[in-house]
């Protein structure tokens, strides 16, 4: 009895040990990603590199202040599009997604998901950098909206299926058409994971460069403009990372920090939201 | 001529009650109503009618076809696909089926209990007051004196009057059920099913509901579906048994359950099998 209480508890510890130190190790290389950034990209963070626009090659004092313009125009616009076409579909997948339609739908999205983002890059180069004739910030947020509706659509589907069927019969039972009930019960009830998805989709296309890189191409001046090129920082990073220029490199760390620090606020933010789910309403 | 309808000239059971005096309308007349889920016929020929202002208890072991005819009466069944029935369904006269009628209307009127408690993850006010605002037969300034009447109704009003904006979902299972019984109450629907309404809940609970139920056939019809032999002997006025998608003896609920008439109601009720 005693030794197999022994046993039972040596081996409980073994693995108990056994699955921290994997975590541990699937954990490390994102601490040491982030322990590599502070450290060589902290120092060159000042005010100028958030207001300034890059200095011209060669000279030093230029910031990314471009880019993060950017990042943020041609994301947002992205999620303009995306955000829509995708819950949209993944309602649609989770209550009316029985059917061949549905099969297909979902079938289609997988594939999406596994798709090259620098793929989706030629699939907006093609139809709109081409007829359009020129580079342009719309395009970009395009190519990044076709990354995104396939992985919204999917965890869209799988938040309003979570939904208990007992709250749908409620509603119906009550009246409700049933469109009605899907949005505003069955929606609304699976609002916050639905938002903690689809900040996770714009977190993952935020730090896209491929499908940007002939679409909205880059811009060394400061842009709001959507129909001209724009920089974003993943592209600034790809730029200044393979340049030939010390100071290239030096706010290349820089803002590689400043965008995974965006990341990071995008993911907690989800996590926020997520929190919501288990308040009083 | 089906099988039902014959046994019950033969045995003089035609639905209604023996007592004498007014046999009340029905509320619900069901005529040869079949089911099916695909290919598998989970009704057959159902026929009987659900008499006004009373409690019709429907009993019967598990997978008999009780919940499916409740599920029938508000179309609730029609959200499965691959199903399919024939033979009519009447409420107040007009088929439930009738082409151009209104699912929305039909279960504004036919007030649904589920199973176990399921309130909406809002305010207790706003759970009550759902179905009147979808309806919009209540308007906004009306809407807490019909809460309130709701909830009253259900006998729930004192234990929530000083928590209304609190969440529906923070109640205790029994309060819950009652809240869902106050939300189905809200719609004023003439007819209420209530599918195992107790089958959750604890035994004070159970008796919470079913003097509730007692209480609410002075202004309702109510058809019951339960497990519980004692539960539908206490509340019911009707009964009806079924067995294996039929319905095999509907009546008086005193007469279902001291002198059945088919064998096998007899052998349910008492414990042999089911």
């Amino acid at each position: 009895m005693t030794v197999r209480a022994l046993r039972r508890r040596a081996v409980s510890a073994l693995m108990t040990g056994l699955v921290a130190g994997l975590c541990l190790l699937a954990v490390l290389p994102l601490l040491f990603i982030l322990g590599d950034l502070v450290a060589k990209g902290a120092s060159s963070i000042d005010w100028h590199f958030f207001t300034r626009s890059p200095a011209p090659a060669g000279e030093s004092g230029g910031g990314v202040a471009n880019a993060i313009a950017g990042t943020g125009v041609i994301v947002g616009l992205a999620g303009l599009i995306g955000l829509p076409v995708g819950i949209g579909a993944g309602i649609f997948l989770a209550e009316y997604g029985a059917g061949r339609l549905g099969f297909f739908v979902r079938f289609v999205a997988d594939v999406m998901n596994g798709t090259p983002s620098i793929v989706v890059g030629i699939f907006a180069w093609t139809f709109i950098v081409k007829p359009v004739g020129h580079f342009s910030a719309l395009a970009g947020a395009v190519a990044l909206a076709v990354l995104m509706v396939p992985m919204i659509a999917r965890t869209s589907e799988e938040m309003v299926r979570l939904v208990p069927h007992s709250l749908r019969e409620a509603a119906l039972a009550l009246g409700y058409p049933r469109w009605r009930t899907s949005l505003r019960v069955v929606v609304r009830s699976a609002l916050s994971g639905i938002v903690t998805g689809s900040l996770v989709a714009i977190a993952r296309v935020a730090g896209e460069t491929a499908p940007l890189l002939f679409t909205a191409l880059g811009n060394l001046n400061f842009t709001t403009d959507v129909s001209q090129p724009m920089q974003t920082l993943s592209l600034q990073i790809y730029v200044y990372a393979t340049g030939p220029f010390d100071e290239w490199h030096r706010l290349a760390w820089a803002a590689a920090l400043v965008l995974m620090g965006l990341v990071l606020v995008l993911a907690l933010f989800a996590r926020w939201v997520t929190r919501e789910r288990y308040g009083a309403r | 001529m089906s099988a039902v309808e014959l046994r019950n000239l033969v045995t003089g059971a035609l639905a209604g009650p023996p007592a004498p005096g007014i046999v009340p309308l029905p509320v619900v007349d069901v005529r040869a109503y079949n089911f099916w889920y695909g290919r598998t016929q989970a009704l057959f020929d159902v026929t009987f009618t659900v008499p006004r202002r009373a409690v019709t208890a429907l009993i019967g072991p598990s997978g008999c076809g009780k919940s499916t005819f409740l599920r029938s009466v508000n179309r609730l069944n029609e959200l499965i696909a691959g199903t399919r029935h024939t033979g009519e369904i009447l409420l107040d006269g007009v088929s439930v089926f009738a082409p151009g009628s209104d699912t929305v209307d039909l279960r504004r009127r036919v007030g649904m209990v589920f199973q176990r408690p399921n309130p909406f993850p809002k305010s207790t006010f706003d759970n009550v007051a759902y179905g009147p605002r979808l309806n919009a037969f209540a308007r906004e300034r009306d809407l807490p004196a019909r809460v309130e009447r709701a909830l009253r109704q259900a006998a729930l009003w004192d234990e929530v009057k000083d928590r209304l904006d609190g969440p529906g979902t923070g109640l205790s299972g029994g309060q819950q059920q009652r809240l869902c019984i106050a939300r189905a109450l809200a719609n004023e629907p003439e007819l209420l099913l209530m599918d195992e309404p107790c089958s959750a809940l604890d035994p004070h609970a159970t008796q919470r509901i079913e003097e509730l139920i007692i209480e609410l056939k002075q202004t309702y019809t109510i058809v019951i579906v339960t497990h519980n032999m004692q539960q539908a002997a206490r509340v019911s006025d009707y009964t009806g048994f079924f067995y294996l998608g039929r319905l095999v003896e509907f009546g008086d609920s005193n007469q279902v359950f001291t002198a059945p008439r088919d064998e096998r109601t007899e052998a349910y009720i008492t414990g042999r099998f089911g």
